[in-house]
């Protein structure tokens, strides 16, 4: 019977490429580490939704430049706004650190000066957001512990169905997945807020289903050839079940694609730590995960 | 073998006409439907967040400490009053540090009698410190918690009234925590507005003016004891903005406050064509104003609502009828939105808004129509990758991917759960995860296949050992997806949900879907070769 397939049967030796592997993922693990380090110090981009502060998104009928606005804004007496705009729908995002500006709502002060400003120019207001300083404390306390509670949730649900150092390998491997699109998130510049910890999280569960999968298949071969070497057992596991590997991260990509192109420009960051994050799941089931299995012996388990 | 067979299609066929029934209100065309359909079978769309139909999400804290010092502060009021009936003279009583009541008397002999009037009239307050010409009380924290309690239940209740006579629909106000309310309004026009109307105290009081002093050098820090200085805030109809402020010298002690008015009502002044509030008091109301004005004939009473004051009109004669107005240049909206809060009466304590998120409705347009737009397009580029790789099993996958959609949304209509755009973002992944299912099950196919097994063995075996891999790669996903409904909030809760129901409904078509086709498709011709 013939099958159209990607790959065929490959015989890669997965295993002796480890050393790159973990000198390139050490990058990446690093690299995240100093954006976790920046966000505690104030370097990162911290989303409102964490930091406390006031966001407003207004629409223009008719282009306004960023300078023109901050110009407006700061002759007001709102001095310490960012500004981001998506030129493309006239649209402009501004961000504060306060809630209250004077008297008045930071975000409805902002609407204000834009109206008195641009009098002939139009607006709506698409987004306005503001989140006290004690909320952002508690949003931050929930995400952490949710990602802890989820680390220890998948370490001792694959220790009870696997062995345990399967469990930490896979842990450390999500984890690493996790601060490898943190670290690139922060030299992208991008926000760090509620919905990208959702995708971070989102993309622990995925890398976790592509680590289970190559899992599977080793502990199924370890169990049917315990005389084979495990270096050959793991590389043998990871390479049959590498076709399927590509195909799954492959059409998850296409729909991420999809979203990152056409999904607009909510959830258009969302999107895209989920897309690099397939990728480094990917990468990492194999080339983290399973490398690290060789650390710790694990004893000889009589299936 | 046959009977269960037999059951699994039952099964499915159940669940597809339930899906169905449950996904039909959420179509556009729905509304053509005929009546009776509507009469038995389910007839609710899918809730839609606020980020997808545009709404507000506030959260208001009450402030507790501000209850209690306004309750301890009634209390010293009353003080004052029960003494001079007594004939016991009370320098002054006043509440401090939020639940201390200090007492400031000039007799001292008396001190051991008003000691224990106090305590025998105000059982929560306990004696802290008893000095000649001076006591000093303490509310019992139980007494603290327990006015805490009842003012964020009482505000939530005014809130909910004001937000009732606004008129908005599907309103969502709820207590979170122990001092917090949740507010959720969709479709809402006019944020500003809104939260005006709700979030404002709205405490009412009638103050004299005084008239003997000099407010220039009032202004200059020489208040008399006894006086305040209140401003008046005069704004610009079209523009909002503050034009002037005036400022006005009153006596502190509120003579009236609003919780004695029994309706507010909005009237036009014929002569200025402008709006104003009018008000009309309880029996108990009416008589004291009738008393007040009375007795101040001449002189000017300000109108203060929340320390701003409104006007300060010059009483003209004593006013009998238990009605007063209230002007001050108002919008008609200002004025409907006064009358409402004066009708409803004011909250307990202040509320500080501490967080906000205001979606417009065509940012929540634009993102359903974008979501909608992505989710077709990765579905095409799945379907069509499913059947030019695997051939007619892409069919049978492709068959599972639409059925988990239709199930999902089913499911969530059905649960009355939330649609937000993470959620749609959630939906989105679980046809990833659905397919990578059927890429499991067709992979393990495939190495049976090219072991040499005939076609329905490959199918048996295939199956079962790829549902070891799907169910601990799904349960895992399952355990993150339970953590982020657990812990967390708005956005994250609908992704959560969309994902764990998705999750869930995949292993059931994955797992019972497919394999029942291809048993059936088995069970009626023998297969000699299979489409993978």
């Amino acid at each position: 019977m013939k099958f159209m397939e990607i790959l065929g049967d490959t015989n890669v030796d997965f295993m002796g490429l480890k050393k790159y592997a973990f000198v390139f993922s050490g990058i990446l693990s690093l690299l995240g580490i100093i954006a976790v380090i920046g966000m505690f110090l104030g370097y990162a981009n911290i989303g409102i939704d964490f930091g406390g502060g006031t966001a407003v998104q207004v629409k223009f009928d008719k282009p306004v430049r960023i300078d023109t606005a901050r110009e407006a804004l700061s002759k007001n007496g709102i001095e310490d706004a960012e500004l981001q705009e998506f030129p493309m729908d006239n649209k402009l995002l501004v961000r504060l650190k306060n809630v209250i500006a004077a008297d008045e709502h930071a975000a409805d002060k902002v609407i204000s000066i834009f109206r008195q400003e641009f009098p002939d120019n139009n607006l709506v207001v698409d987004t306005s957001m503001e989140i006290g300083p004690t909320v952002g404390k508690k949003l931050q306390k929930n995400a952490i512990t949710a990602v802890v509670l989820s680390m220890i949730g998948i370490i001792i649900y694959i220790a009870f169905r696997f062995e345990l150092r399967f469990g930490i390998a896979a842990a450390i491997a999500t984890f690493h997945d996790v601060l490898a699109v943190m670290g690139i998130f922060f030299i992208l510049g991008k926000e760090m807020n509620l919905l990208i910890v959702t995708a971070l999280l989102t993309l622990a569960g995925y890398s976790l289903t592509d680590t289970v999968v190559v899992f599977d298949r080793i502990r199924e071969y370890l169990r049917l050839r315990r005389k084979d070497p495990i270096e050959v057992i793991i590389n043998n596991g990871i390479n049959h079940v590498l076709s399927r590997t590509i195909i799954t991260s492959l059409t998850t990509a296409l729909v991420l694609v999809a979203l990152v192109i056409f999904g607009g420009e909510v959830i258009h960051d969302f999107s895209l730590a989920l897309l690099i994050g397939v990728g480094i799941g990917t990468y990492s089931s194999i080339f983290v995960a399973s490398p690290l299995l060789l650390l710790s012996k694990g004893k000889k388990k009589k299936s | 073998m046959k009977k269960t067979l037999k059951w699994r299609v039952i099964l499915l066929a159940g669940a597809i006409i339930l899906a169905i029934l449950f996904f039909l209100p959420s179509l556009p065309g729905f509304k053509a439907f005929p009546a009776w359909w509507k009469g038995i079978l389910p007839s609710k769309p899918i809730t839609l967040g606020l980020d997808l139909q545009g709404g507000m999400h506030i959260v208001f804290k009450v402030q507790g400490d501000k209850a209690v010092e306004n309750s301890v502060a009634r209390v010293a009021n009353d003080i004052v009053e029960i003494f001079s009936e007594k004939k016991i003279n009370i320098v002054s009583a006043k509440a401090e540090n939020i639940s201390d009541l200090v007492i400031r008397y000039s007799d001292t002999t008396k001190g051991k009698e008003i000691i224990d009037e106090i305590k025998k009239q105000y059982p929560g307050f306990s004696n802290e410190r008893d000095e000649p010409g001076e006591a000093v009380f303490r509310l019992s924290s139980s007494e603290k918690d327990r006015i805490k309690e009842s003012a964020v239940s009482q505000s939530l209740e005014k809130i909910r009234n004001r937000i009732d006579q606004y008129g908005v629909k599907e309103p969502l106000i709820q207590q979170q925590g122990t001092d917090e309310l949740l507010v959720q309004l969709p479709g809402v026009k006019d944020p500003k507005r809104v939260i005006e109307l709700i979030g404002k105290t709205a405490i009412l009081e009638f103050k004299l003016v005084d008239e003997d002093a000099d407010i220039r050098k009032a202004i200059e820090g020489e208040i008399p004891e006894g006086d305040e200085i209140l401003f008046s805030k005069e704004v610009d109809p079209a523009t909002k903005v503050v034009r002037q402020t005036i400022p006005y010298l009153l006596k502190s002690k509120s003579l009236m406050t609003g919780d004695v008015i029994s309706d507010a009502t909005v009237s036009i002044d014929p002569d200025m064509n402008e709006p104003f509030v009018s008000i009309t008091f309880n029996s108990i109301g009416a008589k004291e104003f009738d008393r007040i004005t009375g007795e101040n004939v001449k002189k000017r009473l300000a109108i203060v609502l929340d320390g701003n004051v409104y006007s300060a009109p010059v009483i003209q004669d004593r006013i009998s009828g238990g009605k007063a107005q209230i002007t001050g240049r108002f919008s008609m909206e200002e004025a409907k939105d006064l009358s409402i809060v004066l009708r409803e009466g004011a909250l307990p304590a202040p509320v500080e808004i501490i967080q906000n998120l205001t979606v417009g409705p065509s940012l929540g347009k634009d993102s359903i129509e974008k979501g909608i737009k992505a989710t077709i397009i990765a579905g095409i580029f799945v379907l069509l990758f499913m059947v030019i790789y695997y051939k007619l099993s892409g069919l049978i996958a492709n068959f599972a991917m639409v059925l988990n959609l239709i199930i999902l949304i089913g499911a969530l209509a059905a649960l009355d759960a939330t649609l937000t755009l993470p959620g749609i973002a959630g939906i989105i992944l679980t046809i990833g995860m659905g397919v990578d299912s059927n890429v499991l099950i067709f992979a393990r196919i495939r190495e049976e296949l090219k072991a040499g097994k005939p076609v329905r063995s490959a199918i048996d075996s295939g199956y079962d050992k790829a549902i070891v891999t799907i169910l601990d790669s799904h349960v895992t996903t399952l355990l993150t997806a339970i953590v982020l409904f657990i812990f967390g909030t708005g956005p994250i809760k609908g992704f959560a949900v969309t994902l764990s129901l998705g999750i869930i409904i995949n292993l059931f078509t994955a797992l019972v879907g497919t394999k029942a086709i291809y048993d059936f498709v088995n069970s009626r011709v023998k297969l000699e070769r299979l489409s993978i």
